[in-house]
C-alpha cells in the first residue's frame, strides 16, 4: 500500500549562495548573538553584542557590494521563491544602512544612563520583589529598574531581535512569491513586537504599545493570509509571476483576484503604516524607546514598500486599471490623514508618526506609477525618507528632562538658545521633512511626483503638494518654537550624545545633505534594473 | 564664473559672519565688506553685459552650465539677460544700505547683529541665484530656499506678532511654491514627451512653448501664476505681505518688498509669458483685472493705515499692480516699464521702509497718529520722506514716474479700460503719499511720540540707542551723519533715473523685445523707439 515508490525524489534547490550572501550572514549572526545571550556572562554581552551586530551588518554589506560590483543580471534562486534584482539590492543596502544606524543608536548607553531599554530580567526582580516589603511600592510608572548601587545594565537581548527583524525585512522585499513574504513578515514582526515593549521609563505606556502593536498585527497577518489564500485559489499559484500570468490570461472571475488583491494590501498598507491603516503608528512611535521607533519608522517602511513595489509592479502591473483608483483614494487619505491630524499633535514622536503616515502616501504614489520612473523614485524616497527619519529620531533622544524624553513640544520652547547645534540639525531635519529643496526630502519627493505625473495622475500629484504644503505647517511650527519661543524655566536640557548617537545622526544627516546636491549617484543605483519573475 | 562668484560670495559671507557672536563690531564690518565687494563685482558685471549683443539675439549672456542630476536632466545653469542684470543691480545696492542702516538698530533681546547679517548675506546670494538661474529647477531651488533666511529674519529679529507674521509668511510661500512645483514636474514631463528626455533648460522649454497644446498650457501657466501671484503679491494672495512688512525688521523688509517680492513679476516675465504664451494671452483678462483691483485696493487700503510700516506694505501691493498691468498688457514699451518699475519701485519704496524706520526709532511707535510736525525738530528727515513719499507717487522728476508713464502709454492701445481705471490709483498715490506726509511731518508738533510721551523702549519699538542717547538732551533728533550716508545714495539714484533713466532702459530694452518675440505677438502701436 505505499505509495512512497510512486513520489519523485525530492531535489533540493539550487542555491545562489553569492546572492544570498547578505541575507544569510544575518541571519547566522542573530542566530549567534542569541547564543552570545546564553553562554556569556552578563557584563560581557553588550560589547560582544554590539561588535557582532556591527561587524555582521559590516559584512553583509561587503558581500552585498562585492556581488553588485558584478553587476549581475536579476537572478531568482531558492526554487525562486527569492528574487536577487536591481530593487532588492538596493533596498538590501539601504535596510542594512538604516540598520547599522538603528544598531548604533539602541547601542548607545550614555544617552539615557545604561541604555533606553530596560535592564535585564534578573536585576529587574531584585528591585520589583523587594518593593512590597517597604510598604508604599512606587507607582510603575516611576519604578527605577536595576540593582541598586550598581551602574543600570540593558536588555542585550534587543541585539539579536534587531538583526532578526532585519534578516525578515531583508527577506521580505526579496519575496518573490506570497508564501515566502508571510514567512518573512511574521520574521520582521515577532521581534518588533517585543523590542516595543521594552522601555526603560513610561513603561506601561511602551507595553501598551507592545500589545496594541501586537494585535492589530496579529490581525493585518491574518488578512494578509486570507489574501494569499484567496489569490491562490485564483491562479493556482503563489509565485508572482505566475498570478499575473493567471490574471492576464484567463476568462475567470476577478473576484477571487481582486478580494485577494484587497486583502493582501490591507496587510501590507498596514506594515507600511499607510492610512488609514495607520492607527497603531502614533501609539507605538510614541510608546516603543526612541531608538526601537527610529529602526521601526525607517527599516519597516523600507522593508514593507519594497513588498508593496514587488507585488503591485510584477503581479498585478497589467491589471492596475482594476485596482488603481482603490489605491489613488488610500493615498489620498493616507496624505491627508497625516498632515491633517500631525497639525493638532502635542507630541514630538506622535507628530513624526503622523507625518510618516503622510509621506507613506507620498510613497504610494510612486510605487502605484507602473513604470520604472515609478520604482526608482520610490526606491530613492524611501533611501532618503529613512536616513532623516532616523536622525530625527536620534535628536529627539536628545532631549530630555529628569523623567526622561521631553517629547511634549512645548518643552523645545527656546531649544536654540540653550543649544544651537542640535536645533539647527533639527531644523535642518525637518526642513527635509517638509521637502524644501538642497534637502533628500525634496529630490525625493521630486522623483516621486514626476513619476506619478508621468504615469498620469496629475490629480494625485496635485493634492500631495497640496498636502505637503499643509503638512509643512507642524515642521513649522517646531521650528519656531525652538527659535522664535523663549525657553521655560525648568526647560529639558541637552544631553550630550555618546560616540554610537553622534555617529548615527551624523550619517542621517550627511546623507540628507548630500542625496540633496548630489543624488546622481544614489539614482543611478535606485534606476539600476527592474524587478525579475 | 562671475555670475558663480556673484551668487557664492555672500553665501560664503553669511558663513563667516553668523558664527562672529564674539564680536559684534567686526562682524558688522566684515559683513558690510562682502556687501561692497559684491556690489563692486556687480558693477564688473553690469560692464561686462555686452548691450549690443543682446541687441543682435544673444538672449543669455555670462553663462555657466554643467551637468547637475542628470536622471532629472537639470543643470547647473546661470546666465543673465537685461532684467536680471538690473535686478542683480539693484540687490547689490540695497544690501550695503540696509546694512548702513541696521548699524546702530536695537535688536530684540538675546539676538546678535551677527546672526542678523548674516542672514542678510544668505538672502542676497540666493536673490543673485533665483535671478541668475536660466534652468527651471535651479530656479525652483532658489526660490524656495531664499524663504528659510527671510523667515529666520523676520522670526527672530521683527516685531512684537513676529512669530505669526513669520509663519504666515512661510507657509503663503511655500504654499505658492509647491504649486509651481507641479507645474515644473509636468513641464519636464511634457519636455519628455517632446524631445524623448525631459529638460530643465529654459531655453529648450521655450523653443517647446510654440507646440504645447493650449490646455496643457493653461494648466502649467496656472501653477507658476499662483506662486508669483502670491510672491508679487496680487490681490487675493496679497494677505501676508502687510503682517511680514509691519513685523520685519525694517532692514529684511527693505529687501523683502524692494527684491524678494519682484521675484513674482520677474517670474512672470521669464517665465509664464514666454513659456506659456498662449496661456498668458488667454488669461490675460484675469491677471488684468487682479492687477487694476490691486492697484486701486491697494491705494484706498493704504490711505486708511494707522500702522506705517503697514502703510508702506499697501503702497507696495498698489505699485505691484501696476507692474502686473504693464506685463499682462503685451506692449514693449510696457514690459520695459514693468521692468523699470521693479527696479524703481525696489528704490522708492526701500527709502520710504527706511525713513519710516528711522521715525519709528526715534518715536518708539508705528502709529500713525503718534506723529505730527516732525519736520520742526527734524527737517532733513521730513525732506528724506517727502523726497521718498514724491518718488512713490510718480512725481516727475523722480524715476517712478518714467516707469509709471511706460506702464501707462505702452498698455492704452491695447487695453484702454484697464489703464483708464488705473491712472486713478495715481490720484489716490497722491492722496495717501501726501496725506500722510501732511499728518505727520506738517503743523505744530504733536503727537505722543514725538513729544517723547512714549516710555523709551516701550513694546515694539525697534529704539536706536544712538538715537535715544540725544533725545534725552534735543527731544526729537535730525539725521545723523550715519543716517544721511544711508540715504543720500537713494536719492541720488532716485533724481538721476528720474532724468536720465537711458542707461538703465538700453539694457532692458533688447530684453524686453526679446520676451515680446517669445510671445509672439507685435507691438499695438509703434513700440520702442530705439
Amino acid at each position: 500500500m505505499t505509495s512512497q515508490a510512486q513520489v519523485a525524489p525530492l531535489m533540493a534547490p539550487p542555491i545562489d549562495y553569492a546572492a544570498l550572501a547578505p541575507l544569510l550572514i544575518v541571519l547566522a549572526a542573530a542566530c549567534i548573538a542569541v547564543l552570545v545571550e546564553a553562554f556569556l556572562p552578563r557584563h560581557q554581552r553588550w560589547p560582544a553584542q554590539v561588535t557582532l551586530s556591527v561587524v555582521a551588518i559590516g559584512a553583509a554589506g561587503l558581500a552585498l557590494g562585492l556581488y553588485a560590483g558584478n553587476g549581475p543580471a536579476g537572478i531568482t534562486t531558492l526554487a525562486d521563491s527569492l528574487a536577487v534584482d536591481g530593487p532588492t539590492l538596493f533596498l538590501w543596502g539601504t535596510l542594512l544602512a538604516l540598520g547599522l544606524g538603528s544598531i548604533l543608536l539602541i547601542a548607545d548607553r550614555s544617552v539615557e544612563p545604561g541604555g533606553a531599554l530596560i535592564a535585564s530580567a534578573a536585576s529587574r526582580a531584585v528591585v520589583g520583589g523587594g518593593a512590597g516589603a517597604e510598604g508604599i511600592a512606587p507607582p510603575p510608572e516611576d519604578r527605577s529598574y536595576g540593582t541598586p548601587g550598581l551602574a543600570p545594565t540593558m536588555q542585550t537581548e534587543v541585539f539579536p531581535f534587531t538583526l532578526f527583524a532585519l534578516a525578515g525585512m531583508m527577506a521580505f522585499c526579496a519575496a518573490n512569491d506570497l508564501l515566502t513574504m508571510f514567512v518573512a513578515l511574521e520574521v520582521l514582526s515577532l521581534p518588533l513586537y517585543i523590542m516595543c515593549g521594552l522601555a526603560r521609563r513610561r513603561r506601561l505606556m511602551s507595553q501598551e504599545a507592545a500589545v496594541k502593536y501586537f494585535l492589530l498585527g496579529a490581525f493585518a497577518s491574518a488578512f494578509f493570509l486570507y489574501g494569499l489564500a484567496l489569490i491562490y485559489g485564483y491562479a493556482g499559484s503563489v509565485r508572482l509571476t505566475d498570478i499575473a500570468t493567471a490574471a492576464v490570461g484567463t476568462a475567470r472571475s476577478d473576484a477571487l483576484l481582486l478580494g485577494g488583491l484587497a486583502l493582501l494590501v490591507v496587510g501590507l498598507m498596514f506594515k507600511g503604516s499607510v492610512g488609514p491603516f495607520h492607527t497603531w503608528t502614533p501609539d507605538v512611535y510614541q510608546g516603543a524607546p526612541t531608538p526601537v521607533t527610529a529602526f521601526m519608522a525607517a527599516c519597516t517602511k523600507v522593508a514593507a514598500f519594497g513588498a508593496i513595489l514587488r507585488v503591485l509592479h510584477v503581479a498585478f502591473g497589467d491589471t492596475r486599471w482594476e485596482w488603481r483608483g482603490v489605491l489613488w483614494a488610500i493615498a489620498i487619505l493616507s496624505m491627508v490623514i497625516g498632515a491633517v491630524i500631525g497639525l493638532t499633535q502635542t507630541d514630538i514622536k506622535r507628530m513624526i508618526a503622523y507625518s510618516s503616515v503622510a509621506h507613506a502616501g507620498f510613497l504610494l504614489i510612486g510605487a502605484i506609477s507602473i513604470t520604472e520612473q515609478g520604482v526608482s523614485g520610490t526606491l530613492f524616497y524611501l533611501l532618503a525618507y529613512g536616513f532623516t527619519t532616523l536622525a530625527v529620531f536620534g535628536v529627539i533622544s536628545l532631549v530630555r528632562n529628569a523623567d526622561g524624553e521631553a517629547t511634549h513640544l512645548s518643552q523645545w520652547a527656546g531649544l536654540a538658545k540653550r543649544s544651537p547645534i542640535v536645533a539647527g540639525v533639527m531644523t535642518f531635519l525637518l526642513l527635509a521633512l517638509a521637502g524644501i529643496p538642497l534637502t533628500s526630502g525634496f529630490t525625493a519627493k521630486f522623483a516621486v511626483f514626476s513619476a506619478g505625473l508621468g504615469d498620469g495622475m496629475a490629480p494625485l500629484v496635485v493634492i500631495a503638494l497640496v498636502a505637503s504644503a499643509v503638512a509643512a505647517f507642524f515642521y513649522v511650527r517646531v521650528i519656531v518654537l525652538m527659535y522664535f519661543s523663549e525657553p521655560a524655566a525648568d526647560g529639558p536640557t541637552v544631553t550630550v550624545p555618546g560616540a554610537f548617537t553622534t555617529a548615527a545622526i551624523t550619517l542621517g544627516v550627511i546623507v540628507t545633505l548630500l542625496l540633496g546636491i548630489v543624488p546622481t549617484l544614489a539614482l543611478g543605483w535606485a534606476g539600476g534594473g527592474g524587478f525579475v519573475g | 564664473m562671475l555670475l558663480l562668484v556673484l551668487l557664492l560670495l555672500p553665501l560664503i559671507g553669511a558663513l563667516v559672519v553668523a558664527p562672529m557672536k564674539e564680536n559684534q563690531r567686526l562682524a558688522r564690518l566684515v559683513a558690510l565688506g562682502f556687501a561692497l565687494v559684491e556690489l563692486v563685482l556687480t558693477a564688473v558685471t553690469w560692464l561686462s553685459y555686452s548691450v549690443a549683443d543682446a541687441a543682435s539675439g544673444t538672449r543669455f549672456q555670462l553663462e555657466l552650465s554643467v551637468p547637475w542630476i542628470p536622471a532629472f536632466g537639470t543643470r547647473f545653469a546661470l546666465g543673465i539677460d537685461g532684467i536680471a542684470l538690473v535686478m542683480l543691480a539693484l540687490i547689490a545696492v540695497l544690501v550695503p544700505i540696509v546694512m548702513a542702516f541696521s548699524w546702530e538698530e536695537k535688536l530684540p533681546e538675546g539676538r546678535t547683529r551677527s546672526g542678523y547679517f548674516g542672514l542678510l548675506l544668505a538672502t542676497q546670494g540666493l536673490l543673485v541665484g533665483v535671478f541668475a538661474a536660466t534652468d527651471v529647477f535651479l530656479f525652483y531651488v532658489f526660490f524656495e530656499a531664499m524663504l528659510i533666511p527671510m523667515y529666520f529674519m523676520i522670526g527672530r529679529f521683527g516685531g512684537p506678532r513676529r512669530q505669526y507674521a513669520a509663519v504666515k509668511f512661510f507657509l503663503y510661500s511655500l504654499l505658492g511654491g509647491l504649486i509651481m512645483l507641479a507645474s515644473v514636474i509636468g513641464l519636464f514631463v511634457a519636455s519628455g514627451e517632446q524631445f524623448g528626455q525631459g529638460t530643465f533648460t529654459w531655453t529648450d522649454l521655450q523653443r517647446m512653448a510654440a507646440s504645447l497644446p493650449e490646455s496643457t498650457q493653461i494648466w502649467l501657466f496656472l501653477g507658476f501664476f499662483v506662486a508669483f501671484a502670491i510672491k508679487a503679491p496680487l490681490v487675493p494672495f496679497h494677505t501676508w505681505l502687510p503682517d511680514a512688512g509691519a513685523e520685519a525688521p525694517v532692514g529684511a523688509g527693505v529687501l523683502l518688498v524692494g527684491v524678494l517680492d519682484k521675484v513674482g513679476t520677474f517670474g512672470f516675465l521669464r517665465y509664464c509669458l514666454p513659456l506659456f504664451p498662449l496661456a498668458s494671452q488667454r488669461l490675460a483678462p484675469l491677471v488684468l483685472i487682479l492687477a487694476v483691483i490691486g492697484i486701486l485696493y491697494g491705494a484706498l487700503l493704504a490711505v486708511g493705515q494707522t500702522d506705517m510700516k503697514r502703510f508702506v506694505a499697501y503702497t507696495s501691493i498698489a505699485h505691484f499692480g501696476f507692474i502686473a498691468l504693464g506685463i499682462f498688457a503685451f506692449s514693449t514699451q510696457a514690459f520695459a516699464g514693468s521692468a523699470l518699475y521693479m527696479v524703481n519701485h525696489g528704490l522708492s519704496t526701500g527709502m520710504l521702509f527706511i525713513v519710516v524706520g528711522l521715525l519709528i526709532a526715534r518715536g518708539g511707535s508705528r502709529l500713525v497718529t503718534d506723529y505730527g510736525g516732525v519736520s520742526k525738530p527734524a527737517p532733513l528727515l521730513a525732506g528724506a520722506f517727502l523726497v521718498a513719499g514724491l518718488s512713490s507717487l510718480a512725481m516727475p522728476g523722480t524715476n517712478s514716474f518714467v516707469s509709471e508713464f511706460l506702464v501707462l502709454v505702452g498698455s492704452y492701445p491695447r487695453e484702454p479700460v484697464y489703464t483708464i481705471l488705473a491712472t486713478v490709483g495715481i490720484v489716490l498715490a497722491a492722496l495717501y503719499v501726501l496725506w500722510m506726509y501732511q499728518r505727520t511731518m506738517q503743523g505744530p508738533v504733536r503727537g505722543a511720540a514725538v513729544l517723547g510721551a512714549l516710555e523709551r523702549g516701550g513694546p515694539g519699538t525697534m529704539l536706536d540707542p544712538g538715537v535715544a542717547a540725544k533725545r534725552d538732551g534735543s527731544g526729537f533728533p535730525d539725521l545723523s551723519k550715519r543716517e544721511i550716508a544711508v540715504l543720500t545714495p537713494l536719492i541720488v539714484l532716485i533724481i538721476v533715473l528720474g532724468f536720465f533713466p537711458g542707461p538703465v532702459l538700453d539694457v532692458i530694452n533688447p530684453s524686453v523685445v526679446a520676451t515680446m518675440n517669445e510671445v509672439g505677438l507685435s507691438d499695438p502701436v509703434g513700440g520702442l523707439s530705439r
